[in-house]
């Protein structure tokens, strides 16, 4: 099976919206990969530079309403022609969360406690999250140190994780 | 009811509901598969499909060597984020998607010439019908619950198992209430509610609720103030927003639906059945009185953002636009029309109207509305989204400003660096008069 993480980006706004993951002027791209340039170009966060520091990251931790806005599944796909294939958040909107496990990628919500934790604890360390699909663990490790956090998403999620994607599941049961 | 659904209540996985909401009974009656027990698949009464987010769901189905349709009749596609194409990529987008409906027979698609912006458009050809369940590859898809309908936007994969399967799932539905009081004071509109709303609710307010707008307030309001209402659901998180078909959905809906009932009280009678039981269950109910609401006006960067006009008075703007699939339909027109009657726009502002379909465009004309926008100084565009989402039609140069009907006020949305206040059409009428933000005279003059 496919792994899931690396090193860990880490985004400390809520609501980041589609049109910030991925503006819809490039919504006129009919390939997942002509998207890599644009991930998160609009994204308003002080202190973030797209060009600078997406490279080398595989999971995003971010804070509440990750992904609201437009249905668009460009946004995931931007993600993962990046590499990026978990995003772990207190919640997601919904469609960009189905969009994600459509995919088989990871949207992982934490209660908002644990959030704040991660954030203060590594935002600014070299930071890598690693998720143990086969016992709903996130393993987080950095400057030498590694703990581990429960998670849980659901049955259906983790079915369409197996199926590699939902078009894979609809095609097999419907 | 689907088996396993039985199975799940049984064991006592899930509750049977003897008092249910609309969208309980629309999930009831479409159930397919229940394969956990709070995941549900919905056979579909409708897909909706678009150039921007269709395409890559019809490439990737002959990739896999399944380009087909579950039901050619059921599926209805249009041309409209970017129309006229603008360059070589969205005339590809366009060319797809018009070889991919006529591969399949799908009569129902629109192209250059009769399409319209897809919310206002599918609407008005009657496609959509009390009880229906409906997706689309596009967020404000939520605006045809205004039609007692379960609808909601999705993205690509979602759509593409729509199109091949027929089917779409979802989690159990949980639904937010929100009764309206009162009645509206003269100037203000369906979106000065909206905005209300979603500055109550916040943007994550409703995030996988579905959102029934009840009470005298809706009641009054017509099938197009309900389908703004609705449109911006998702500006609060919502799934869907959703009105009780009634006789107003009746009168709309007649000529299409005048073969299948006698009367227009037999349609009504049969669409009764979708509405929520008096003591259904809510994830919570707000009440309001809007009596005293004044038209409202975003401010910064999110659609809970949002100011009363008056406080943000006098902030200056350098292009109006007046369309969309929130407000760009003939009400929204002859509202901006009224205000702009025998008026010039300011110098310092540039004009933009996009009718939202066709027949709106007609309707304008006939009523002498186009001539009114041309006299005061508007430009007059074809029916599209383009501007809206800063595609095509007026998108803004850096460090501009537009007061927009639209509905989506998000950094970059209608070009980078550029600034959007989401207002009804009258309000921006006013301030296209003005230059700056300010209230229309229906609103001043309506006995404050």
């Amino acid at each position: 099976m496919k792994t899931f993480g690396g090193k860990v980006l880490f985004l400390d706004r809520d609501d980041i919206n589609t049109d910030e993951i991925i503006p819809a002027k490039y919504l006129t791209e009919i390939t997942k990969d002509a998207l890599k340039p644009y991930l998160l170009e609009d994204l308003r966060l002080e202190g973030f530079d797209s060009k600078r520091d997406i490279e080398g990251k595989s999971v995003i931790v971010t804070r509440a309403n990750f992904g609201c806005g437009s249905s668009r599944e460009h946004a995931p796909w931007a993600l993962e022609v990046n590499g990026i294939n978990v995003v772990i958040a207190e919640n997601f909107a919904r469609i960009f969360r189905q969009n994600m496990y459509n995919c088989g990628m990871f949207a992982i919500e934490l209660p908002k406690e644990k959030i704040d934790y991660l954030f203060d604890t590594y935002k600014d360390k070299d930071t890598t999250i690693e998720i143990d699909v086969d016992n709903d663990k996130i393993i987080i490790s950095s400057e030498g140190k590694c703990e581990e956090i429960d998670f849980t998403i659901g049955e259906f999620d983790k079915a369409l994780i197996k199926e590699g994607g939902w078009v894979g599941y609809a095609d097999k049961h419907y | 009811m689907y088996k396993r659904h039985i199975e799940y209540i049984k064991k006592g996985m899930i509750d049977m509901k003897e008092k249910r909401t609309i969208a309980e009974k629309i999930f009831d009656a479409h159930r397919v598969d229940m394969p956990f027990p709070d995941t549900h698949v919905l056979k579909l009464d409708a897909v909706f499909c678009h150039e921007i987010t269709t395409p890559i769901a019809i490439t990737d189905l002959q990739k896999r060597g399944m380009d087909r349709v579950f039901d050619a009749s059921k599926i209805k596609a249009v041309i409209d984020h970017v129309s006229p194409a603008k360059d070589s990529k969205t005339a590809e987008q366009g060319k797809i998607l018009r070889e991919w409906a006529r591969r399949h027979g799908i009569k129902d698609f629109f192209d250059i010439g009769r399409n319209g912006v897809c919310h206002a458009l599918f609407p008005e050809k009657g496609f959509v019908r009390p009880g229906y369940t409906v997706i689309m590859g596009d967020s404000h898809t939520c605006t045809h619950g205004a039609f007692g309908a379960f609808a909601a936007g999705v993205g690509t994969t979602d759509l593409e198992v729509g199109i091949l399967k027929g089917v779409c799932s979802f989690r159990t539905p949980k639904t937010i209430k929100i009764v309206l009081n009162g009645k509206l004071r003269p100037g203000v509109y369906a979106k000065d509610v909206i905005l209300f709303i979603i500055k109550e609710l916040t943007v994550n307010g409703a995030t996988n609720k579905i959102i029934e707008f009840t009470g005298p307030v809706i009641d009054e309001m017509s099938m197009e103030a309900r389908m703004t209402l609705c449109n911006m659901a998702i500006e609060a998180g919502g799934t869907c927003g959703i009105c009780y078909p009634d006789a107003t959905t009746v009168d709309y809906l007649w000529e299409f639906i005048k073969d299948e009932f006698e009367t227009k009280e037999d349609a009504l009678k049969e669409y009764s059945k979708w509405i929520s039981d008096e003591g259904a269950e809510y994830e919570k109910v707000y009440e309001y009185d809007v009596s005293d609401l004044e038209p409202m006006v975003t401010f910064g960067y999110k659609p809970d953002q949002v100011k009363t006009v008056r406080e943000m008075e006098g902030t200056k703007v350098d292009q109006i636009y007046i369309g969309s699939c929130t407000n760009g339909r003939i009400e929204d027109l002859r509202v901006a029309a009224e205000v702009l009657r025998g008026k010039k726009i300011h110098d310092n502002v540039r004009g933009i109207v996009s009718p939202a379909t066709p027949a709106v465009y007609s309707a304008a004309l006939k009523e002498g509305i186009i001539e009114i926008f041309q006299d005061a100084g508007f430009c007059v565009t074809n029916p599209t989204c383009g501007a809206c989402l800063g595609m095509s039609n007026g998108v803004l140069a850096e460090g501009e400003v537009c007061a927009s009907t639209t509905n989506r006020n998000f950094n970059g949305r209608m070009g980078k660096g550029g600034m959007v206040h989401l207002m009804s059409p009258a309000t921006a009428a006013a301030t296209a008069i003005k230059g700056s933000i300010t209230n229309s005279r229906l609103f001043e003059e309506g006995g404050v």
